[in-house]
């Protein structure tokens, strides 16, 4: 086989996975064993250590280049190990089978395309024998294939593997999955592994490396909407280019397609695909690359926004949504804490807001009244983000519907999104990117504005208690900023009720009154202003609708006081005597950047 | 809609490392890439150039034991100078100066890796240990006065070299002392790493995990990446096929002459089935796995 043949090969990755001692490294050993795929010397040498040891030699061992993993006896990190069959490469990912190494069966599961799910023809159905079937199938493995090993403890008999096919079978329907095949094994004498068995004739199907080769490779997404999740939008010295960074998870995009931002919905066109020596042949993209592109004008967009395709399906925005996840973390996921989600490379606050069953993945008994889910519980559950987020539900973009929680540093848990739910701030937001799709954008850049200043446009939020001295500091830091040079303007939130928002009187709808107090906010923004505007006690959610229609990174919030507890980490709180407020709040504006 | 072209499994490799080092790029302010002028973390240095259209955001360290094959020194700072790389180099000066080393006796290979690259890398990495920077003028090193740790570390180890080395992740966070705690590993999701630490910790990042040594020859071919000529046949019937310090490596019998020979050798040849650092030393001396020295920070 030349080098350019072999380099055109496919390669699949599959993970193993089993009840503890079912023989999945028995499996595996074997299976590299007899692709003639480990490095030489390496079975004596394990055959060796065995014997030195006063071991009976184990196939397993093979994988277990680990110390003190012999110590333990048991496989306790997923590894890799690479082979080959006549079709294609294979990684093996091989899983731990002990429930306290469910994150290692996750991390492996996550990133492979199929799996061999090991069971003891002997022992029969055990705990993490359900368990992965589950976890497999809620993290959207679609082809599975069962090995029912240790044949040769049943006598190879056909009866013993036909019930457990049949029990087995029955739970994955139950939980809504399929294994594409049930396959009589055993990893000890390597029957129906890499060859066919003589011991089991009444056995027709495929070995289990031919059920692999069989398994069709991954469906190409590039027929899909275009998504491309920004991961960065590079701008290098001496280089005008600015180019729009990510890996394309679904569909195609070119110079001269309109890229549509969410949630921002900010439009541009695309001037050119840009790639490193050059850019692509014919100028296109398609799925699985990673990428570039720059737009013909410049337009302010950001790390964390998934990037669609003008005439195609957009992703939902929301702040709400229903999700399926496991949860890994030693403390519950508790409705009463922040946590931060990550989708795609969007990062954002999220509690959980309810949840409608968790469900203990090996037994699937389901408690319904749960208000928290425990470690290695799944749970279908409502989950609330502090700001929109673009995502596609599962089922129609996988790689825009997954997301992880982290607790403090860590990934505690991770799931799926099944369909996003109305809340107050995804339909104000709506509104918001109707706004962005329609904007007519200037001529004049933003960056022209900001050299021609000498500031960047900043919203400059001023709240505190009823009564507290925030206006009189709101109106000392314009008087202070205008004399210094800068852009500045004060609009009391009064001023604005009762005249853009004079029909909203009657009707008390403090939602649209902040919504249109942040519309103006943003207008007098474009025009490269600095604004400030003061009102009394804005909640939580008054700040998510600001942040939802001006870009996060341009807003900030002082608190004229001692904040609420609920606020504390959200606003900067600045003394209640005007002098220092607006020192401090001047001093923070300059850290940030606003101007130089 | 157009049609998708068929995309090569080097082109999803290729795709997974530019991600992987974007996202790195975004998470950690302090990131810094190992570059041991070797074949994988320079397939590494290559992808970072894709990634960022030409420009390396982040420094590069090389951590020079002094025993390192001469040619070696001179490929690094002629590219280096060639594609605008900030160097740092750091080395154990103190072990060097009291002569604690494999080659002058004092200790074992184990103990001399531990000294001249664990924790030489360590004090680079934290800050306490001497950083000497390229100056791309003058193509002279010069003290820095940056002395801040760094927070991610990106290092180009493989899954298919050793066994410790595939059960790694692709973000995998070092605990206080810069320790491998293998228990503790975070669970991986998809593509949505860990990139958040605590204070005196920091993560390794590995894009090439996924690499086997035959995807990274066939890619250098494919890419025309610049290489060591050590690891090729000059016409004595050696080359090197793993490069480390010249008294703990050993060259190869083959006659591969370029990066296309190389593949066909693996993939076919007389080294099919011969592990890749079959020619390191150390790694014999520590029972067949580089276990205990990747716990202490080796890479
Ligand atoms: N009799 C018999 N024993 C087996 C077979 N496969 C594995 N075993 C034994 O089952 C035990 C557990 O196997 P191992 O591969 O370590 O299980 P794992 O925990 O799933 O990786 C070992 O003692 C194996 O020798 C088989 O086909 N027949």
């Amino acid at each position: 086989m030349d080098a350019k043949t072999a380099a055109a090969r496919e390669s699949l990755r599959v993970v193993v996975t089993g009840h503890v001692d079912h023989g999945k490294s028995t499996v595996v050993g074997r299976l590299l064993a007899d692709t003639g795929a480990l490095p030489k010397g390496k079975l004596e040498r394990v055959r060796a250590y065995c014997e030195r040891h006063g071991k009976p030699f184990e196939y397993a061992f093979l994988l277990d280049a680990l110390k003190d993993e012999q110590a333990q006896g048991i496989t306790i990190e997923s590894s890799r190990i690479f082979f080959k069959s006549a079709r294609r490469d294979y990684v093996l990912v091989d899983a731990p089978g002990h429930v306290e190494f469910i994150k290692n069966m996750i991390s492996g599961a996550t990133q492979a395309s199929a799996a061999l799910l090991v069971l003891d023809a002997k022992e029969g159905v055990q705990e993490n024998s359900r368990r992965h079937g589950y976890l497999l199938s809620m993290l959207g493995a679609r082809r599975i294939a069962v090995l029912v090993n240790k044949m040769d403890l049943v006598d190879w008999r056909e009866d013993a593997f036909k019930r457990l096919a049949a029990e087995y079978g029955a739970f994955l329907e139950r939980i809504g999955a399929r294994a594409e095949r049930f396959i009589p094994v055993s990893g000890l004498h390597g029957d129906n592994l890499a060859a066919p068995s003589a011991r089991m004739p009444w056995y027709r199907g495929p070995t289990a490396l031919a059920a692999l080769d069989a398994f069709a490779p991954e469906p190409s997404l590039a027929a899909r909407p275009f998504r491309m999740p920004v991961q960065g939008v590079y701008q290098f010295d001496g280089d005008a280019r600015r180019v729009v960074a990510g890996t394309v998870e679904s569909g195609t995009l070119a110079a001269g397609d309109e890229a549509v931002f969410y949630p921002s919905g900010k439009t541009g066109v695309v001037r050119s695909i840009e790639e490193f020596p050059r850019p692509p042949k014919g100028g296109r993209v398609f799925a699985g690359s990673a990428t570039g592109f720059s737009l013909v004008q410049p337009v302010y967009v950001r790390r964390g926004e998934i990037a669609a395709r003008r005439g195609e399906k957009p992703p939902a925005v929301a702040a709400r949504f229903r999700a399926r996840l496991v949860w890994l973390g030693r403390a519950p996921l508790s409705p009463r804490k922040d946590y931060v989600l990550k989708l795609g490379t969007a990062r954002v606050g999220v509690r959980l807001e309810s949840v409608a069953r968790a469900l203990d993945a090996s037994s699937l008994k389901a408690d319904r009244r749960a208000t928290s889910v425990a470690r290695h519980e799944v749970a279908d559950c409502v989950l609330r983000t502090a700001g929109v987020i673009a995502f596609d539900p599962v089922e129609e973009n996988a790689a825009c519907g997954r997301f992880v929680i982290v607790d403090g540093f860590d990934v505690c848990g991770g799931g799926l999104i099944q369909e996003a739910l109305p809340d107050a701030s995804s339909l104000r937001h709506e509104k918001v990117l109707a706004r962005n799709l329609k904007w007519q954008e200037s001529a004049i850049s933003p960056e022209k504005r900001e050299a021609r200043y000498g500031q960047k446009a900043a919203l400059v939020l001023i709240t505190g208690a009823r009564g507290s001295r925030r206006k009189e500091a709101a109106k000392e830091l314009e008087a202070r900023l205008f004399a210094a040079g800068r852009h500045v303007y004060f609009l009391g939130i009064g001023s604005a009720l009762y005249g853009v928002n004079a029909d909203l009187r009657a009707a008390g709808d403090h939602v649209e009154d902040i919504r249109r107090v942040a519309e103006v906010a943003h207008i007098l923004m474009d025009s490269g202003l600095v604004l400030i505007v003061s009102a009394s006690e804005l909640t939580e959610e008054d700040l998510v609708l600001f942040r939802s229609a001006i870009d996060p990174d341009r807003i900030e919030t002082f608190w004229v006081g001692s904040p609420p507890a609920g606020l504390k980490g959200k606003v900067v709180a600045v003394p209640g005597k005007t002098g220092p407020a607006v020192a401090a709040m001047r001093k923070r504006l300059a850290d940030r950047g606003f101007y130089p | 809609m157009r049609r998708a072209p068929a995309r090569d499994p080097l082109d999803a490799l290729e795709s997974r490392a530019i991600f992987i080092l974007r996202e790195a790029y975004a998470a950690f302010p302090r990131l810094a890439m190992l570059w041991s002028i070797g074949k994988d973390s320079t397939v590494m240095l290559h992808l970072a150039r894709k990634a960022f259209l030409g420009r390396v955001p982040f420094p590069l360290i090389h951590i020079d034991t002094s025993f390192k094959i001469p040619e070696m020194i001179a490929y690094r700072d002629k590219l280096a100078r060639e594609w605008k790389l900030r160097m740092i180099v750091g080395r154990n000066d103190a072990a060097l100066k009291a002569r604690k080393t494999f080659p002058d006796g004092a200790v074992d290979r184990l103990a001399c890796c531990g000294l001249l690259k664990t924790q030489a890398l360590k004090d680079v990495v934290s800050g306490e240990g001497a950083r000497r920077v390229l100056n791309l003028r003058t193509g002279r090193y010069e003290p820095s006065r940056d002395k801040e740790p760094f927070t991610g570390i990106i290092a180009g180890i493989r899954a298919d070299e050793e066994g410790t080395r595939s059960k790694e992740r692709y973000f995998s966070p070092r605990g206080v002392a810069q320790r491998w705690e293998l228990g503790e590993q975070p669970p991986e999701f998809w593509s949505l790493y860990k990139t958040d630490f605590a204070p005196g910790t920091h993560v390794r990042i590995h894009p090439l995990l996924d690499w086997r040594e035959v995807d990274v020859w066939d890619y250098i071919r494919r890419e025309k990446i610049p290489t060591v000529s050590l690891y090729y046949d000059q016409g004595t019937g050696k080359r090197y096929r793993s490069l480390g310090c010249y008294p703990c490596t050993f060259p190869v019998e083959s006659t591969a002459r370029n990066p296309a020979e190389i593949v066909a050798e693996l993939r076919t040849g007389k080294l099919k089935d011969v592990a890749e650092r079959s020619g390191r030393a150390q790694d014999a001396d520590d029972g067949g796995t580089l276990e205990s020295l990747r716990r202490e920070g080796y890479m």
